[in-house]
């Protein structure tokens, strides 16, 4: 519609109403430009696209419950008695954050609910946010021009961890105190301001009056706050990069192939939504979770055996459960390496997942942008590493369940410390090497695809008496779909004297660089793929089955 | 033999019982006629004591000695008291297999609870220990399960986790799970401290304090403890919740999604 | 180091051969892009009844979504908060908190497979491509945004006018320390207080189950007894404060069995009064075990052998649990002989 008809309709008051409001909309906040750009935006359907909205929604549900929840949550750590519904509790002291919390599960209608729904839908967000995370790691989809993105989500991952520790530490309930405790320990372990930062953020000595009320400004305010401003920008950057899509037929670096977000990407990605919420809300009817009436009020003279963190703070638990009992005395100081160390390699261990993305461009020098993804095999040593973090991470797990483990497998305690000591060190690197070969394995099964067909499972028999199983030659987009992707050849140190005869200096930086770039190129690290050549020797060599 | 359980089935057989019962009650009374109590008493409670004895040469006397007094295989169990002998082989710990793991297990009780009163009162007659207690001490009249679960939390939970689980302690050792335990059992585990767990005499944890976590664990991991917000996934807390949270929660939206992105099913070419 | 100095022959030749310049089977190339794949109607596409057949089914789900909204709405108004309903395999829970659920869970799962479906059947399905562009701005852009800058930079003098530079960013350095001093009252400075408990000299081991003071005579061997200091009352003010380092863990052993001189001089009797709280982190530790003397923490499993002067055997713990000095006192009770000669509690920077 031209622009001089919208006004001609607009004079006559014949636009119906919904464009009308548009146009109002439009003549303030430009509207139409964005929904240019975007209405008709092109998503591709894969499933594990859809990961990043499983965080997304269930960081929506998070905030609608948690509003929800500070409603009738008290932040306040003055100790009161329990009169409530609960009888087991009865007349026991307890602090009014903790009674709030067993009145919203027992006398708020429905509170029970929400509270379950927040709870689920934290420990889903977080395992979403770091399915996601692999899904972008093992394709590749952190390369330019994402990486940015790949470090707001990152640092959403890493902020979620937080709000939730913050979060279930609130009811002040045994267990989380406990949790509490620990994390004052862990302050107490840094050398110099320790103490001090230990008695500001708790007001005076452990456990004071203050932490909760602390917490709570920091669970509701302040982290969601920075994660909701990160959704939104990593949100518009997913927009303004498009998604990128794995390699297939008519699918290039150039464009992006899928369904319009109107009306296709609006029903699927709002319904996906409700489904979330719906499963989430069902989950919460039929398994409870963290329930502090049976676990009872904070003390800090009491505790309960198999006292662990939520399921994300999992690993820096086994951390501190497997570390050596190292303390260093001198000069009327104390350095609790016991302590201090682990919550050294906690960020540690983030961060090297978190910059991998620099140094692989480092590595292979490549600047160019990339839009189609790499199959995990295609990539073995970006896909090795990353099977060596997580396996890492879940080494450390098993570490912070030792105690359930022990108990439930029958096993000692102390064994399994032991063998979560040794796995740290060599369970990543066995794991690096063996998915190294797995996916060098792929990649020669790929080749074979490409220069001999599919087996069909069909045996023929010759007419020498032979039997041979049938092989079906691939069809043309399956062709182009595994050989599409690149094959970079490693780095070369450049000759030793350059033009003049003057012997180059080559840098430490450099030599290593060549170094791993041969570790991600070299001929341990990829299979030729089939070239057009030996596909025609074959086929015509051949001839038809 | 034969013909007495023969006999047993005879149509009479119900009235010849009674009969010899009602003679029994009145001989009984008769005997123990409270004139005579003192004495009576003691003459049954030393055949009682002779049973118990003989029961103890047959099934603990390799291990623990022919007088008690222990082995290399088996602690002294003089002193030890009724309720240690009625708890551990009730549940079935006594007699443990000659080589067990790093703790007796608890496991089907072999002996009847006759035999156990005689093999308690054997061992109670080697050294004075704590008695057997009465329903009065551990039953549910008079008990604060409140007090009990701030008693259970700062005593028990340490070991045998918030709702009595259980849990892990050194070396392959464990708090066993306190689901289905008696209240008897328990108030006598309390009492004697079996193995490596610790006693809790009268004179620390009153007999009011007992009953009272008793009280709370049937509160708390009776049969019919309610879990408002539905499976407690054996109450072990969160690392139970996260591997639900995984394999339910984000198990069912990944499938959710899987579907929302598959391609629709085409029409098939005619 | 730049990169910019990667040979361009290392990297793979550009891959994208521009869509749609290969949509024919290239007899050159088998390898070559065939382009998009013509695109296949579906069922609902072709067939009406079938389409028709998707309409409804996605008219139902929203209804049922609808019909669980009310029942929601029903639950909430007709069912006691109270009430428990046995339901298997779950078990014995709250009616109210799965009914909601379940029809909220209905409500919502309704209403996105309902969108889902629609989607999927009913929408156009024809695959569209979108064009790329690079996100780096053109030669001639960067260019003017270039010159752009350097003009601006010029007019605001910043570069040569050095002092009003330097003083700008003193200022801007500065000020954030406003905000850093303003932390200082979030808790008072932690002096000496790490350093002591409620316990002191004569002070009475009062039971934590009795509330009542401990005898010897209380304390059998391979008993396990907690205790607090005298005068430190549940409903005090400060009282979590208090016990989480006064918190004593009371244990008798045969005094022959006790290895650590010192531990047996400091006990009475064999009862020995260990700290309560871990040395690790501050989990109090109390599983004991009474056979082994070993006491583990539930929390990092650090173990410490109380026989032998409560030292780490395992874990992560970095110290021994600090033992109490304990005797009689005229009237017969346990009393502290004084405070513990150590700070309580994870070890801090200070502890020395």
């Amino acid at each position: 519609m031209s622009t001089t008809t919208s006004t001609d309709s607009r004079a006559r008051g014949k636009a119906p109403a919904g464009e009308r409001v548009a146009d109002w909309a439009d003549g303030r906040l430009g509207i139409y430009s964005l929904a240019k750009a975007n209405m008709r935006k092109i998503f591709p359907d894969h499933w594990s696209f859809m990961l990043g909205e499983i965080c997304l929604y269930s960081f929506i549900i998070i905030i609608l419950t948690g509003v929800y929840l500070t409603l009738f949550f008290h932040p306040s750590m003055n100790e009161v008695e329990y009169h409530g519904s609960y009888v087991p509790l009865q007349g026991q002291l307890m602090s009014e954050a903790y009674k709030s919390t067993l009145d919203i599960s027992f006398d708020v209608r429905g509170g029970l609910l929400i509270r379950q729904i927040h709870h689920w839908a934290a420990l889903v967000f977080l395992a979403g946010m770091f399915v996601h995370m692999m899904r972008v790691f093992f394709t590749g989809a952190f390369r330019k021009p994402r990486e940015i993105n790949w470090l707001f989500g990152f640092l959403l991952f890493v902020l979620g961890m937080f709000t939730g520790f913050t979060g279930y530490s609130l009811p002040d309930d045994l267990l989380s105190g406990t949790g509490i405790r620990f994390m004052e320990g862990a302050i107490l372990s840094v050398p110099i301001v320790g103490t001090y930062i230990s008695f500001f953020l708790f007001g005076g000595e452990f456990p004071g009056d203050d932490f909760v009320a602390r917490f709570f400004s920091i669970h509701v305010l302040l982290l969601p706050g920075i994660m909701l401003g990160l959704v939104v920008a990593h949100l518009i950057l997913v927009f303004y990069h498009k998604h990128t899509q794995f390699a297939g037929p008519g699918k290039t670096n150039k464009n992006v192939v899928g369904m319009p977000l109107l009306p296709v990407y609006m029903a699927k990605a709002g319904g996906f939504f409700f489904l979330v919420f719906g499963v989430l809300a069902a989950v919460s009817a039929i398994a409870t979770i963290n329930p502090i009436w049976s676990i009872g009020p904070y003390r800090p003279d009491m505790v309960s055996t198999g006292a662990q963190p939520d399921w994300y703070m999992g690993f820096s638990e086994g951390l501190i459960r497997v570390m050596p009992g190292w303390e260093i005395n001198f000069w009327g100081h104390t350095l609790v390496l016991g302590v201090f160390i682990p919550l050294l390699i906690f960020p540690l261990v983030l961060v090297a997942i978190a910059v991998y993305p620099f140094i692989e461009s480092w590595v292979t020098g490549d600047k160019r942008e990339h839009h189609i993804l790499d199959r995990p095999r295609n990539a073995p040593t970006r896909t090795a590493f990353g099977v060596a973090w997580i396996t890492l991470y879940f080494v450390l797990l098993v570490g912070g369940g030792n105690d359930i483990w022990a108990t439930h497998f029958h096993l000692s305690i102390n064994a399994i410390t032991w063998f979560v000591r040794v796995a740290f060190f060599v369970a990543p690197v066995v794991a690096f090497i063996v998915t190294k070969r797995i996916c060098l394995g792929l990649q020669r099964r790929d080749k074979e695809k490409v220069l001999h067909g599919r087996e069909s499972g069909i045996i023929k028999r010759l007419p020498h008496g032979e039997f041979i199983e049938v092989h079906e030659p691939l069809s043309q987009e399956q062709l182009y779909t595994l050989t599409a992707h690149e094959q970079p050849k490693p780095l070369e140190l450049g000759p030793e004297v350059d033009e003049n005869g003057v012997r180059r200096k080559v840098k430490a930086g450099e030599k290593l660089r060549v170094k791993l770039s041969k570790g991600f190129y070299g001929e341990e690290s990829q299979i030729p793929k089939p070239t057009v050549e030996e596909y025609k020797e074959i086929t015509s060599g051949h001839g038809h089955h | 033999m034969k013909k007495l359980s023969a006999r047993r089935r005879h149509p009479l057989a119900a009235l010849v019982v009674l009969l010899l019962a009602l003679a029994c009650t009145g001989g009984l009374y008769a005997v123990f006629a409270p004139a005579d109590k003192a004495q009576a008493d003691e003459t049954a409670q030393s055949l009682t004591i002779e049973e118990g004895k003989k029961l103890y040469t047959v099934g603990c006397a390799s291990c623990h000695g022919t007088g008690g007094q222990g082995t290399s295989d088996g602690p002294s169990l003089v002193g030890v008291g009724a309720a240690a002998v009625d708890f551990q082989v009730a549940t079935g710990r006594m007699p443990a297999a000659t080589s067990q793991g790093a703790q007796v297990p608890r496991k089907k009780n072999i002996y009847s609870q006759a035999e156990i009163d005689q093999l308690a009162a054997y061992i109670a007659s080697l050294g004075a220990g704590p008695a057997v207690p009465t329903e009065e001490q551990y039953g549910p009249e008079g008990a604060d399960a409140a007090k009990g679960g701030e008693l259970f939390r700062n005593n028990c939970a340490q070991c045998h986790n918030f709702t009595g689980k259980g849990g892990a302690l050194t070396h392959g050792k464990y708090a066993p799970s306190l689901e289905g335990v008696t209240p008897k059992h328990i108030y006598e585990a309390m009492l004697t401290g079996p193995q490596n767990m610790p006693s809790f005499p009268d004179s620390t944890l009153s007999e009011q304090n007992k009953k009272d976590i008793i009280a709370y664990l049937d509160a708390v991991n009776g049969e019919d403890t309610e879990s408002p917000g539905g499976l407690s996934l054996g109450g072990l807390g969160p690392v139970s919740e996260g591997l639900f949270a995984w394999v339910f929660g984000l198990g069912a939206l990944i499938a959710v999604a899987v579907w929302v992105a598959a391609r629709t099913a085409k029409a098939k070419k005619s | 180091m730049s990169s910019q100095d990667i040979p361009e022959e290392n990297l793979p030749a550009a891959q994208d051969t521009s869509h749609g310049a290969v949509k024919l089977a290239d007899e050159q190339n088998p390898f070559a892009d065939p382009g998009l794949p013509p695109h296949e109607p579906r069922v609902q596409d072709i067939d009406e009844r079938a389409a028709k057949r998707s309409e409804r089914t996605v008219a139902l789900l929203f209804t049922v979504s609808m019909l669980a909204t009310i029942g929601f709405i029903a639950s909430y108004v007709t069912i006691p908060v109270d009430k428990a309903v046995y339901i298997w395999p779950i078990g014995h829970i709250s009616a109210l908190n799965f009914a909601l659920g379940m029809t909220l869970g209905l409500a919502l799962f309704c209403i996105g497979a309902g969108a889902v479906h629609w989607a999927r059947t009913l929408m156009s399905d024809h695959e569209l491509a979108d064009e790329r562009h690079p996100i780096e701005a053109s030669p001639e852009v960067r260019a003017k945004v270039m010159d752009d800058f350097r003009q601006g930079a010029k007019e605001s003098v910043l570069g040569r006018r050095k002092l009003i530079r330097n003083t700008m960013f003193g200022a801007l350095a500065l000020f954030p320390l406003s905000g850093v001093v303003l932390l200082r009252d979030l808790g008072p400075l932690p002096g000496t207080k790490l350093r002591h408990t409620l316990w002191s000299k004569g002070k009475l081991l009062v039971n934590m189950n009795t509330n009542e003071p401990l005898r010897p005579s209380d304390l059998i061997v391979g008993s396990l007894t907690f205790a607090k200091p005298e005068g430190l009352e549940e409903h005090d003010h400060g009282f979590q404060t208090e016990i989480a380092k006064a918190a004593l863990m009371l244990v008798r052993i045969q005094p022959d069995d006790i290895k650590d001189k010192r531990s047996l001089e400091w006990s009475h009797e064999g009862i020995l009064a260990y700290s309560k709280i871990c040395t690790h982190v501050g989990c109090p530790i109390s599983l004991y075990e009474q056979q082994t003397h070993h006491a583990l923490c539930p929390c990092h499993q650090s173990t410490f052998d109380l026989s032998d002067g409560a030292k780490v055997i395992f874990g992560p713990a970095g110290h021994a649990l600090p033992q109490l000095r304990i005797g009689v006192n005229d009237e017969g009770y346990l009393e502290a002989l004084g405070d513990f000669d150590e700070p309580v509690g994870p070890a801090f920077w200070e502890r020395g």
